[in-house]
């Protein structure tokens, strides 16, 4: 069996009267893409968040890398190598593509301090170039010096994952990378998420199903806050009981 | 002893009252409109020389102080009306900026209309002197005009209770409070709830400018100190909630006022005397400042926070 | 709002404003307007003091209201020190930016773990602390302040003569911006810049988000502090008042005049501060009633300051 790199144990999470997660048990495996799917309101972006670490449960844990990290905040599981991209797209408008990666190379543990309080950015060479490589990996390394705010909104989801790289993590948790891209935009993020996962751990929180059966190894199902299946494609499409959560949804 | 512990304690839950008709409309004002107004301050100093004026003019403090907080109201309805109303959209430096503005303008308008020195404002004739009562067979004495403001302040505090918790408008304002959008989007004339709130919150503050006026004297810069422990109560109440600005009036005004009374004799039974003497006055104006802090590290969002 | 960057003609502009103001007291002298080398004094060192608000203001975005803490602590440093002995600027000065500094971790410490109006409302609370804390100290000389014996010697030299204290006000100044420069082009300041567009995603990127504003913080409140010993200085006093609320609030409305996020907001909005002050004073003495209204004006007609009226920022 390969080496669990996410392990989630008995995650519970109360939201006033409601139970926005049950006891979830959920793992991804190091090597694969892993995909979260349920219908709205399953409880999905709660799951996330409960993993990144921008909120804590009630009960249970959250292990990265054989690690119990459930009492780390979000910025020391990024350290740990556990990134993640926004549903929203979310860079920074008024530097350039360039300079929002080599924000994000910089925030790196062994990228140096950040105390610096003399040195200009622009002469750390070594943060640009590792940049431009991120950039390369995306597909925009012929945008380096446009402003983050005039890319068209593919490209900027782009940069995302350019961003998320660069903190060179061991799981990149994606949180609806197609949401509100055109079907050509789709396509070039599912090649472009191909092509990552080559090189790290992918959890994928998606809804449009074409991408995750072409995706995903493995998907596992979240309805009202539970965990119904996890599984190969072809089981979980098989499974009566996902079928009976998506009824109406075309899986 | 006894007698010092019982008029220190009633100072205090005095004190603590007046706090909480200061606090009361800020808190509304912060936690509905998101709107940080430093001139509150301003509107009680205003108010207390409105009430000082109308006292002189009518020869009657009753009548002063309802025509001064009337009048307090209607400045603080056109304040509304012409500047806050723009206000509310902007950022929170527009907002500290426009209100310290408001600030400079009314302490030196003041200055101009009735000089630099303080007004004197006299208690009704009948509550000039202390009363006698007696308690588990002592006699006490406590000034009648303080108790007359002790019952104001529960009564008021009272009402409002009731009109925040029993009525519809009451109703908006909680909602407004926990959740604005959601406010607007059932429909209220949230312009309308918003101009309320703040006339409501002037006359308020107005009202215990007027009755602490007789108490302290009633000069330019007195609205700014009290600003400050009225912010004090809503950190450690919690922005926007009414019940949050009672306890924490209470609090601030009880530890303040025997804080300083009994203090620096707690510490001259502690400490060397000339360390008591140093020490006691330093800590004992400190010390709400300390339990905020203290409150602050382990309930970030004060003690009863309006948002969830 | 943008990200600082050094216009191309930045440097020479500040060379240029370098060279005049190290001439200008020989200037005041040669027309005999000696009485100006104090004022132009109290701009430089109210000029710091506004640059150091709009390091933690305009740069990191935490809104301070009790700036004037750390400008009054640093003056009681100068002047404490002055009492024990040492009347060397030199050692006296850094201990004054430590102490400032100090109480400005302190306070950030407990107050950075709130946002929005109650940041506002916890950072002016705790200057008033400090505030009464400095009045009721008996020690301290209470609300009459602790006075000076005389102003100290930099590196030696008595400052006891105008020119010399408008210099050290000057180095003091120059040096800081010269700092402030540096860093806000520098990872810190890209970093700090970067936590007040958006905090959430740097912290996503694995900063310690929380670690960055308090050190911040804590700088402003270290220059602050040495803004306050250098008006120690030249008033002579370590005055309660300098802690008051309001100081605050006058710090704040330079920044805000001269540009929040600006390199020299804080230098821009204490010269036109202090001058509208000057010749306003001179033709009445209600003249803060003419000052609120130009701020209302300000807030709602220049909302992003006097700076933002005559430049665009560069980024």
């Amino acid at each position: 069996m390969a080496e669990q790199l996410l392990e989630v144990r008995q995650l519970s999470r109360r939201f006033a009267a409601v139970d926005a997660l049950k006891a979830v048990d959920f793992s991804v495996e190091a090597g694969e893409v892993h995909a979260l799917i349920g219908p709205n309101g399953a409880g999905k972006t709660t799951f996330i968040h409960h993993v990144s670490g921008a909120l804590n449960p009630d009960s249970g844990s959250v292990h990265f890398a054989g690690a119990d990290v459930t009492a780390l905040s979000m910025h020391q599981r990024v350290t740990a190598g556990m990134a993640r991209s926004y549903q929203i797209t979310n860079v920074f408008p008024s530097l350039s593509v360039l300079d929002n990666v080599a924000l994000a190379v910089q925030g790196r543990a062994d990228a140096g301090s950040s105390f610096r309080f003399w040195k200009p950015v622009q002469a750390e060479q070594r943060l640009f170039e590792e940049a431009r490589a991120c950039l390369d990996q995306v597909g925009l390394g012929a945008r380096n010096e446009t402003l983050a705010s005039s890319l068209a909104h593919g490209e900027q989801r782009a940069l995302e994952l350019a961003m998320a790289l660069a903190t060179r993590p061991r799981m990149l948790l994606l949180d609806e990378p197609m949401a509100g891209a055109g079907p050509e935009e789709s396509a070039r993020m599912v090649e472009l998420i191909e092509h990552l996962a080559r090189h790290v751990t992918i959890l994928l929180v998606e809804h449009d199903m074409a991408a995750v059966f072409r995706l995903a190894d493995r998907i596992s199902v979240l309805v009202n806050g539970q965990l119904i299946c996890t599984g190969e494609p072809e089981a979980v499409r098989a499974n009566p009981e996902v079928r009976r959560a998506y009824l109406g949804d075309h899986l | 002893m006894t007698q010092l512990l019982l008029e220190q304690a009633l100072n205090g839950l005095q004190f603590g009252l007046m706090l909480f008709l200061l606090a009361a409309g800020l808190t509304l004002v912060f936690g509905i409109m998101d709107c940080i107004n430093l001139a509150h301050g301003s509107l009680y100093m205003v108010g207390a020389y409105f009430v000082a004026a109308a006292t002189q003019a009518a020869d009657s403090f009753w009548i002063g102080l309802g025509v001064g907080v009337a009048g307090a109201a209607l400045l603080g309805l056109l304040l509304e009306l012409s500047l806050f109303r723009q206000l509310y959209k902007r950022d929170h430096l527009s907002q500290v900026l426009a209100t310290f503005a408001l600030i400079l303008i009314a302490n030196e308008a003041v200055r101009v209309i009735w000089g630099a020195q303080p007004v004197m404002l006299n208690p009704p004739d009948a509550l000039a002197g202390p009363v006698e009562f007696s308690l588990l067979g002592d006699t006490f004495f406590y000034p009648a005009y303080r108790l007359v403001i002790i019952a104001f302040g529960i009564g008021v505090a009272g009402l409002l209770y009731l009109l925040v918790a029993k009525t519809r408008v009451g109703m908006w304002v909680r909602a407004g409070a926990s959740n604005r959008e959601m406010t607007e989007a059932l429909g209220i004339n949230v312009q309308a709830l918003f101009t309320a709130v703040f006339v409501f919150g002037t006359a308020l503050c107005a009202l215990a400018g007027g009755l602490l006026g007789p108490l302290l004297a009633v000069q330019v810069g007195m609205g700014e100190s009290v600003l400050i422990l009225a912010f004090v109560v809503i950190i450690i109440g919690g922005i926007g909630s009414i019940r949050g600005a009672l306890v924490g009036s209470l609090i601030v005004g009880s530890v303040d006022t025997l804080g300083r009374a009994l203090l620096p004799t707690l510490l001259r039974a502690l400490l060397p005397a000339d360390a008591a003497s140093t020490l006691g006055p330093a800590l004992a104006s400190i010390l709400i400042y300390l339990l905020m802090a203290g409150i602050l590290f382990f309930k970030p969002q004060g003690l009863f926070p309006a948002r969830a | 709002m943008a990200f600082y960057r050094a216009a191309p003609y930045q440097q020479p502009v500040a060379i240029a404003l370098v060279l005049i103001l190290a001439a200008l007291p020989f200037v005041l002298t040669a027309f005999g307007q000696e009485f100006y080398i104090g004022f132009a004094t109290r701009v430089l060192i109210f000029a710091l003091a506004a640059s150091s608000l709009n390091l933690v203001l305009g740069f990191g975005g935490m809104f301070s209201l009790g700036h004037a803490a750390f400008f009054g602590i640093g003056a009681y440093a100068a002047a404490i020190c002055q009492q024990a002995g040492v009347n060397e600027a030199l050692i006296a000065f850094p201990l004054a930016m430590l102490a400032a500094g100090s109480f400005a971790l302190a306070v950030g410490a407990i107050s950075l773990r709130t946002r929005g109006v109650y940041f506002i409302m916890i950072t002016l609370a705790f200057a008033q602390m400090a505030y009464y804390l400095f009045i009721s100290a008996r020690s301290l000389g209470g609300d009459d302040g602790l006075p000076l014996a005389g102003r100290m010697t930099l590196a030696g030299v008595p400052l006891t003569d105008d020119t010399s204290l408008y210099f050290a006000a000057f180095f003091g100044l120059t040096l800081a911006m010269l700092f402030f420069g540096r860093l806000a082009d520098a990872r810190f300041g890209r970093v700090i810049q970067a936590i007040r567009e958006n905090e959430t995603r740097m912290e996503a990127l694995g900063y310690p988000v929380f670690t960055y504003r308090l050190v911040c913080f804590a700088l402003g409140g270290a220059l602050a502090g040495l803004a306050g010993a250098l008006l120690a200085n030249l008033t002579g006093l370590a005055s309660p008042n300098l802690l008051v609320w309001t100081q605050s609030g006058t710090l704040l409305v330079m920044v805000i005049i001269g540009g929040v996020g600006y390199l020299y907001g804080g230098v821009v909005g204490a010269l036109i501060l202090l001058c509208l002050e000057e010749v306003l004073v001179g033709f009445t003495s209600h003249w803060h009633i003419v000052l609120g209204l130009i701020l209302l004006g300000v807030v709602l007609f220049a909302p992003k300051g006097v700076a933002a009226l005559f430049g665009k920022r560069h980024g």
